[in-house]
């Protein structure tokens, strides 16, 4: 358990889904805390309620029971409009596919989250290119993001996670749809912007050998409780 | 998120399923085209009615007699007798409809022009032949009637030009080519009243005379000629109706006719009743005001004066309710089409919920609130409302035009004049669109709460 006091505290936190007259329950009475600046990874076989855990944490989605403290406020507790705010200003988030607007470029995709927050437009475009440079696509600015490979894509996705400044980052399988190899060098550029931004990750994957290597901490789930977490070794990060 | 972010957004969304929503956008285009065309046509069709029942002098006018003259409209019960009461006392004399009478009705506020019916019979001789006929003194402000609209030559050249108007009947007895009298001479013989004031009479050396124009009450007729110019044939009689000029064949102007002092059939009456006293009189007189909601205060003042008033502004109330309930199931029709143009974008907005589905889940993710979310479905919806109403009305405009051009080449094959049946007054372009914009944002409401209610985490599994 981390010893500086949580940045996130669930707990007791339960998720039932209703499917016809059966009710299926994802996340089962589970409690965690997650201090700040962690890397966590969320390791669990499929159905495991790891990718419910983190939409709870993420504000996309609300318990069935229990509680869910971020920086002291309870999820649980905030109206759909608190949880839209907290989404906007604390959260940042990277998905497995990709989820950028095809409609738009790079550069837009990167700069939505800067309109919902109604940031200024001179402010914005400051922003948006530091954003880009952080990810190195700086010059695929005015591409779709089907001119983009699937590398860049989610690259393009960490930028747009990041330009709000956000508290916790959440990644869903960052690296379910690339290659090892385009996978690990996504790992490699979260972990950069940990140590330059000392923002908090939580990041759900089912390749353990990455969470090994790159996260601070790992915790398993299975059948939507957490049987066992601990840290890694600093040294295994290097 | 700010309305100008939310525009450019809607407006991105709007351009990228371009050919579906022009489609959607021209259904509402048809659908405010089609209210626009009918209302027009509506609106087209009352003003041509008010119009010429304006031009017609019927609505802005007060008809004026004397209590002493036959029952007509306007009178106020049976006439009684001047000279016996039932109590004995003698019953006050109905006020003549006189000079002083003229001048009182003039004096009124509102009151524009106050004119007699100067109506003769005459002896029209043109070509060494004679024609009798009946001549009528127009006012001045009849230039801008309909009657006169189809003139062959010209309107009197001023109010006191000693000009002629014949009606194209009349003129067809004098020339069977009615067109080549304009310019030519014709002579009225008419009978002229002239008055004798008690000095006049007194001064006749003739004894004989002299008992004479005693005993006709101080009016002799005369036996007078005048030489006029035709300026203008017209096809039809100019009106009508009640205080109008229906049964003119040859118009004068009413200052040219009042000058020759023609004896007319209230003089005789005059003379019957013994009120001769030497002032003339008049049938009727018009009081025309300046607009036609003054007709019943001016009508008020007159009858208050002793005289019968009567004005055709009921007649014109019943007209107006008329056109409203016409308007009301023309209207109703148009709302039909843009009924229809509002399950259109229904349907493309409900369809535009399941392709943006994923789209929807990553706004919320980003951090959009409902609010965001409907309002840029609604935005969506209002832009294409707002562009359906502008080609809707201008559409609606283009098919009034051409109902317009049709009628009109139609009516010219019938030999008549052409006629304006549509028109599109800016308050129904404005409410047109205004009207699309609402629709369109009514239409929005349901796919834009369910957007907005949509969970972000199912939007986001969504594929």
């Amino acid at each position: 358990m981390p010893s500086t006091p949580p940045l996130i505290h669930v707990d007791h936190v339960s998720r039932d889904y209703r499917l016809g007259e059966t009710v299926i329950r994802a996340v089962n009475a589970l409690s965690l805390e997650i201090a700040p600046g962690e890397f966590l990874a969320l390791l669990g076989s499929s159905g495991s309620g790891k990718s419910t855990l983190l939409n709870l944490m993420a504000g996309l989605d609300r318990p069935t029971s229990g509680a869910i403290h971020v920086q002291e406020k309870n999820l649980a507790a905030l109206d759909s409009q608190g949880l839209a705010r907290y989404r906007r200003e604390t959260v940042g988030m990277v998905f497995q596919s990709f989820n950028l607007l095809p409609r738009m470029t790079l550069e837009e995709n990167v700069e939505l989250p800067l309109r919902l927050a109604e940031i200024d437009r001179s402010e914005r475009s400051r922003r948006v290119a530091q954003a880009l440079d952080r990810v190195r696509l700086g010059a695929r600015s005015k591409h779709r993001p089907s001119e983009l490979s699937g590398g860049e894509q989610q690259r393009g996705a960490l930028a747009r996670a990041l330009v709000n400044q956000p508290t916790i980052l959440f990644a869903d399988e960052p690296t379910g749809n690339l290659d090892s190899t385009t996978g690990e060098q996504i790992l490699l550029l979260l972990r950069e912007i940990q140590d330059t931004l000392g923002m908090t990750i939580i990041m759900v994957t089912h390749e353990r050998p990455l969470a090994q290597r790159f996260a601070t901490r790992i915790a398993i789930l299975s059948d939507g409780k957490l049987v066992d977490h601990f840290a890694m070794q600093t040294g295994a990060r290097a | 998120m700010k309305l100008r972010d939310l525009t450019e957004l809607a407006a991105r969304n709007l351009r990228e399923a371009i050919l579906r929503n022009s489609l959607t956008t021209l259904g509402v285009a048809v659908g405010v085209a089609s209210l626009v065309a009918m209302l027009s046509l509506g609106v087209g069709l009352q003003t041509l009615a008010s119009d010429r029942l304006t031009k017609s002098g019927l609505f802005d006018a007060v008809f004026v007699s004397s209590r002493r003259e036959f029952r007509g409209p306007g009178s106020e019960g049976p006439r009684k007798s001047p000279i016996a009461a039932p109590n004995g006392k003698s019953k006050e004399n109905p006020k003549p409809l006189d000079e002083d009478a003229r001048k009182n009705f003039a004096a009124l506020p509102n009151v524009v022009d106050v004119y007699p019916q100067i109506r003769f019979f005459t002896d029209v001789r043109f070509d060494n032949n004679t024609y009798p006929t009946n001549v009528l003194g127009v006012p001045e402000s009849s230039r801008s009637m309909s009657g006169f609209s189809g003139i062959i030559g010209h309107y009197f050249s001023s109010p006191t030009a000693e000009e002629a108007i014949l009606q194209q009947d009349f003129a067809k007895d004098l020339s069977p080519q009615p067109a080549s009298l304009v310019g030519k001479e014709i002579t009225l013989r008419y009978a002229e009243r002239r008055t004798l004031s008690s000095d006049e009479i007194a001064k006749e050396k003739d004894i004989d005379a002299q008992l004479d124009a005693m005993m006709s009450g101080g009016i002799s007729i005369v036996q007078r000629e005048k030489k006029i110019r035709v300026v203008g044939v017209i096809e039809s009689d100019p009106s009508a109706g009640i205080g109008g000029f229906g049964g003119g064949r040859v118009f004068l102007p009413i200052r040219v006719a009042e000058q020759l002092h023609a004896a007319q059939a209230n003089d005789v009456q005059d003379f019957v009743r013994g009120g001769g006293n030497g002032k003339p009189t008049y049938a009727a007189l018009t009081v025309r005001v300046q607009n036609p909601k003054n007709v019943l205060q001016v009508e008020d003042a007159i009858k208050k004066q002793g005289f019968n008033a009567f004005s055709l502004l009921d007649a014109a109330r019943s007209l107006r309710l008329v056109f409203t309930v016409f308007d009301l199931f023309l209207g109703l029709f148009g709302s039909l089409a843009l009924t229809v143009a509002s399950l259109g974008i229904i349907n493309t907005l409900v369809m535009a919920i399941l392709e943006r589905r994923r789209e929807i889940g990553v706004l919320k993710a980003l951090g959009a609130t409902d609010a965001d979310v409907k309002n840029l479905f609604f935005a969506e919806a209002g832009a294409m409302g707002l562009v359906g109403g502008l080609f809707g009305v201008t559409l609606g405009w283009l098919i009034g035009q051409t109902l317009t051009w049709g009628t009109t080449i139609y009516l010219r094959r019938q030999d008549l004049p052409g006629v304006k049946i549509s028109y599109v007054p800016w308050w129904l372009a404005a409410s047109a669109i205004l009207f699309a914009f609402i629709v369109s944002l009514a239409a929005g409401l349901y796919p834009a709460s369910r957007a907005a209610k949509l969970n972000p985490v199912e939007a986001l599994r969504y594929e």
